[in-house]
């Protein structure tokens, strides 16, 4: 690890912190630092308060003298993807529809988060409403690549990925509904991870798309992952789709699962579109875990080609009917031209949503429309249910699946105008979300150009821990996370 | 000339009276100022997600187990779509395929040929009913239109009969019994003043024999049991007129203004919405095994009808009085339970007093039984005291009266009030009846002649002479002992 405390880990930091040899207003102050030097260049955040998070770390600071620690995230800097609802803090998922919008209420990961003693710290920047894979659909503007500020982040948790990165936060939160969060980590060569669907509660996350979004951390260690994934997971009366079960001890676990492991490899997964360098990085990981003498097979997801197509008629379709609410009635975006009501809704929706936002909720209303539903919307759910069962048959021979994150590095700025290019970008990711399944990128190595790789594992439903242990394995063999972009 | 018959089916919407919403904690309720009752679920913020309410699944679980429903072991929610400002959401969260309850049949009963006598009885097959969440209520001024979201997701079920009823008065009869029962098992108040209860109407006619149904007409906005009998009886003719004077029949929606007794076109079946309905995903199925079901089932109350039928058997009372008792829960329970007091054999003189006396006053005072003081303790000691001839009938209605004001036990009343009939003295009873036969030489020969209802023409002038204190059963024996006597 580096010197800097902006780059240190959760776990470093905690150690320091209850040691007293370090407050979390010092901590607070270098993270703020730290961004103020480089956001211009990065532009992670939409917005964020230093006196507020400043507020936050003194109240921890003064928690910690009286003996009254949260755990290992009291007084760490966290950042939240601009979809979470924090009370009194803009909310607004990079839309112009929300760009004044501050919400009322926390969710309840912001509420779990506030129990730890964390220190809430910005919004940060993502494709508009969290549609997209490289945070170029955002309002407020794109943000780079801190590896190469010509570059795409990732999406559509690019500022979240990117923010710790360039060291503008410890810790932070996005979301991912098909691949949000592990794309943009491996793009930003950080740890990413999407929890089993269920495990984290969705109350206060502007959905995207309810049957796949999951809210999960981003870090520069499996460790702290675990560390914010056990301050975040556990079941919320407040969401129906959360899953009812004690939350195990993820870091414990980390130390006493020890493997060896059954890993699968997905042949589906290596095929045509695969970057050679890419695919080189991945099979040296696989060959690693060979050598620390997991057992490597051969697997088939046999319904993975039609993953993608599933996905944006079942994503689109929820979206369609999830952005409705968004009508300038009661709240956001409302076009001053409007005369009566049918325009209050067209130009309020035509002004405050940008062009990826619009073909996704007319793609989905289209799915979902008289006389195309079955053939859309009933047939992508079925497929869904095959790709599901593809995922659990493969989990009767092996503990967890290993595949590259994305197809390809960061891309530039600009090159993907294409739609389906873009969507193209999840084709690794999307399964997971499809099938509810767990899974986590972890960095596995750097292309030619510089530009970080990531190494995608699956792990079965609710598995979290065992994954975690899975992915630290391959951490400890390599120090792919110390090294970090020159800003 | 053509005749025609009406094909008709009801979709009825029952506010579910809940302490909070279908989705989310916040109250719900009637009458408070607007939008408090709101919180981030009900104002549809970012973020936000709906909660299910077990006590309107509940609800609507004894409503369709008192409507004779199956309760599907699995239901779920979907999404209903569509833009409107009083659906904060822009989707309706609904149930569209998979109901909770399936099936079920109404028994009504049609007007009979008079008051007091029983009409036809029916059964209404119900298609299915479901359980939704209401929407927010807009105001329209000249320069803006404000919203309420007060009532916005509330629980609210839809009941949906077969096109099956014929006639505007089984409609009426139709709406009648669900509302008594949905009232009688606790599930709603269902004024429809307060739009508890809302009924729309899908209106058809055909010729008489024909198979195919004709175009349908759905009349929205019948805000009263009458005017939803009205306005079908109303759009009934009106959809004959227009087939007799050689027009046609668009498939519409129309609004029944009840005052003017006119329908007006809302929209026509061109402007159809598409819904496009899919399952909620925020949401999980319902599962609803036979332990709850049995739960549910155990709260039950007895279907008026059934009590009816029940009243004739077990207490032999007429018609009359049962079809004014088993409408009312509380008042039925309370008959019961007087009867039980006062013996089987008095059914029918406590339901006397419960259906004229008790009701007339309580009508008065604007109480419900349950605030009123008269207890059935009350009305079963009254009934005794009548029968052992310490009350005359006359005093008894002022000892009523009394203990309806003051909750006093008959017996106070008649003490304090100096009711107790007189111990009469015989041999001035006995003058009394003497005087009045020798005054009326015409009735003594009818009597002698074989008219034994003769014999009232003197029991007038001896009450009257007794200031109405004589007790009746001796005043009729005596006149008999004399005018046997000669």
């Amino acid at each position: 690890m580096a010197d800097e405390l902006y780059y240190q880990s959760v776990a470093d930091l905690s150690a320091r912190l209850e040691h007293k040899d370090l407050s979390s207003v010092e901590l607070t102050r270098a993270v703020i630092d730290r961004t103020r030097s480089v956001e211009a260049k990065i532009h992670a955040f939409n917005s964020f308060d230093e006196d507020d998070a400043l507020a936050q770390a003194a109240a921890s600071d003064a928690r910690r003298a009286a003996g009254a620690s949260g755990g290992p995230l009291e007084g760490i800097p966290v950042g939240l993807k601009d979809v979470i609802a924090v009370e009194n803090q803009p909310l607004t998922a990079s839309s112009r529809m929300l760009a004044n919008f501050v919400s009322p209420y926390d969710s309840t990961v912001t509420q779990k988060l506030k129990k730890t003693g964390a220190v809430l710290w910005g919004r940060l920047n993502l494709d508009e409403f969290a549609m997209g894979s490289s945070t170029e659909n955002s309002a407020t503007g794109v943000t780079t690549n801190p590896w190469d500020p010509s570059c795409v982040p990732g999406g559509s948790s690019g500022g979240s990925a990117a923010a710790v990165a360039a060291g503008e936060a410890i810790v932070t939160l996005g979301s991912d509904t098909g691949g949000s969060i592990r794309q943009p980590a491996a793009l930003c060569g950080v740890v990413g991870m999407k929890p089993t669907y269920g495990l984290v509660s969705r109350f206060g996350l502007i959905a995207f798309a309810s049957s796949l979004d999951q809210i999960g951390p981003f870090a520069h260690t499996v460790e702290d992952i675990a560390i914010l994934l056990q301050a975040i997971a556990g079941h919320d009366e407040r969401d129906s789709t959360s899953f009812q079960s004690a939350v195990p001890n993820y870091r414990a676990a980390l130390a006493q699962k020890k493997g060896p492991w059954k890993l699968g490899i997905p042949k589906e997964y290596f095929g045509e579109g695969l970057d050679p360098e890419v695919g080189a990085a991945v099979e040296a990981a696989i060959a690693y875990y060979r050598g620390q003498g997991c057992e490597i097979k051969a697997v088939s997801l046999p319904h993975t080609q039609y993953c993608l197509d599933a996905y944006y008629v079942i994503a689109t379709a929820e979206a369609s009917s999830n952005l409705a609410r968004y009508d300038g009635v009661r709240y956001g975006h409302r076009s001053p031209e409007a005369k009566e009501i049918g325009e209050l809704y067209f130009k309020s929706r035509a002004e405050g949503f940008g062009d990826e936002v619009k073909r996704r909720i007319m793609l989905g209303t289209y799915v979902l429309s008289s006389g195309y539903y079955d053939a859309y919307y009933l047939r992508a759910q079925k497929v869904r249910t095959l790709i599901r069962q593809d995922f659990l048959n493969a989990f009767y021979d092996v503990d967890a699946l290993i595949t590259p994150t994305t197809p390809t590095p960061a891309f530039k700025i600009g090159a993907k105008v294409d739609p389906l290019a873009l969507y193209l970008c999840d084709i690794y990711t999307i399964g997971a979300n499809l099938a509810g399944l767990p899974a986590i990128s972890v960095p596995c190595g750097f292309a030619s150009s510089g530009l970080p790789i990531g190494l995608q594992l699956i792990g079965q439903p609710f598995a979290e821990a065992e994954l975690l242990a899975v992915a630290q394995a391959y951490e400890h063999g390599h120090d792919w996370n110390q090294r970090h972009p020159q800003l | 000339m053509t005749q025609y018959e009406a094909v008709i089916g009801l979709e009825v919407h029952v506010q579910i009276r809940t302490k909070s919403k279908m989705f989310t904690r916040v109250g719900a309720g009637y009458g408070q100022p607007e939008n408090t009752l709101t919180d981030p679920v009900v104002l549809a913020l970012p973020g936000t997600l709906p909660v299910m309410n077990k006590a309107a699944i509940d609800a609507i679980i004894k409503t369709g187990l008192m409507l004779g429903c199956e309760i599907a072991p699995v239901c779920k929610w979907d999404r209903k779509n569509y833009f409107y400002p009083d659906s904060p959401k822009n989707y309706q969260i609904t149930q569209y395929d998979q109901p909770i309850c399936l099936g079920g049949r109404v028994e009504v009963e049609l007007p009979g040929p008079a008051r007091n006598v029983m009409g036809e009885h029916k059964h209404i097959p119900l298609t299915r009913i479901h359980l939704e969440e209401d929407v927010g209520k807009l105001t329209h001024g000249p320069h803006e239109s404000l919203v309420d979201y007060n009532r916005a997701g509330t629980p609210l079920m839809e009941i949906v009969t077969d096109p099956a009823l014929q006639s505007a008065d089984e409609a009426y009869a139709f709406l009648t019994a669900i509302r008594a029962m949905i009232v009688q098992g606790d599930v709603s108040d269902c004024d429809m003043e307060k739009g508890q209860l809302r009924c729309d109407a899908n209106i058809s006619i055909r010729p008489v024999g024909q198979k195919e149904l004709g175009v349908k007409v759905e009349l929205k906005n019948l805000n009263s049991i009458s005017y939803v009998r009205d306005g079908i009886a109303h759009e009934i003719k009106r959809q004959i007129s227009v087939l007799r004077s050689g027009g046609t029949l668009v498939q519409e929606t129309r609004d029944y203004d009840g005052v003017a007794g006119v329908s007006q076109s809302l929209r026509s079946k061109e402007m159809a919405h598409d819904y496009r309905y899919f399952p909620d995903p925020d949401l999980m199925p319902v599962k609803v095994d036979d332990a709850w079901r049995k739960r549910i089932a155990a709260t039950c109350p007895e279907a008026p009808f059934v009590r009816q039928r029940r009243y004739f058997e077990v207490y032999q009372l007429p018609y009359t009085i049962t079809s004014v008792l088993v409408w009312d829960r509380a008042l039925a329970e309370f008959f019961e339970a007087t009867v039980r007091l006062a013996g089987m054999g008095r059914a029918q003189v406590v339901g006397n007093w419960i259906v004229n006396d008790l009701l007339r006053d309580l009508g008065a005072a604007k109480q419900t039984i349950a605030e009123c003081k008269v207890c059935p303790e009350h009305i079963a000691e009254l009934v005794a005291l009548i029968e052992a001839g310490t009350v005359l009938n006359n005093a008894a209605r002022e000892v009523f009266s009394e203990m309806f004001a003051t909750g006093e036990l008959p017996t106070v009343v008649v003490e304090r009030k100096g009711l107790r009939a007189v111990p009469t003295d015989v041999g001035e009873l006995e003058q009394w009846c003497r005087l009045a036969i020798a005054a009326n030489e015409k009735a003594v020969a009818e009597f002698q002649g074989g008219k034994d209802s003769a014999i009232n023409a003197f029991k007038g002038p001896v009450m009257k002479a007794s200031r109405g204190k004589a007790n009746p059963k001796l005043v009729d024996e005596t006149l008999r002992r004399l005018l046997a006597s000669g």
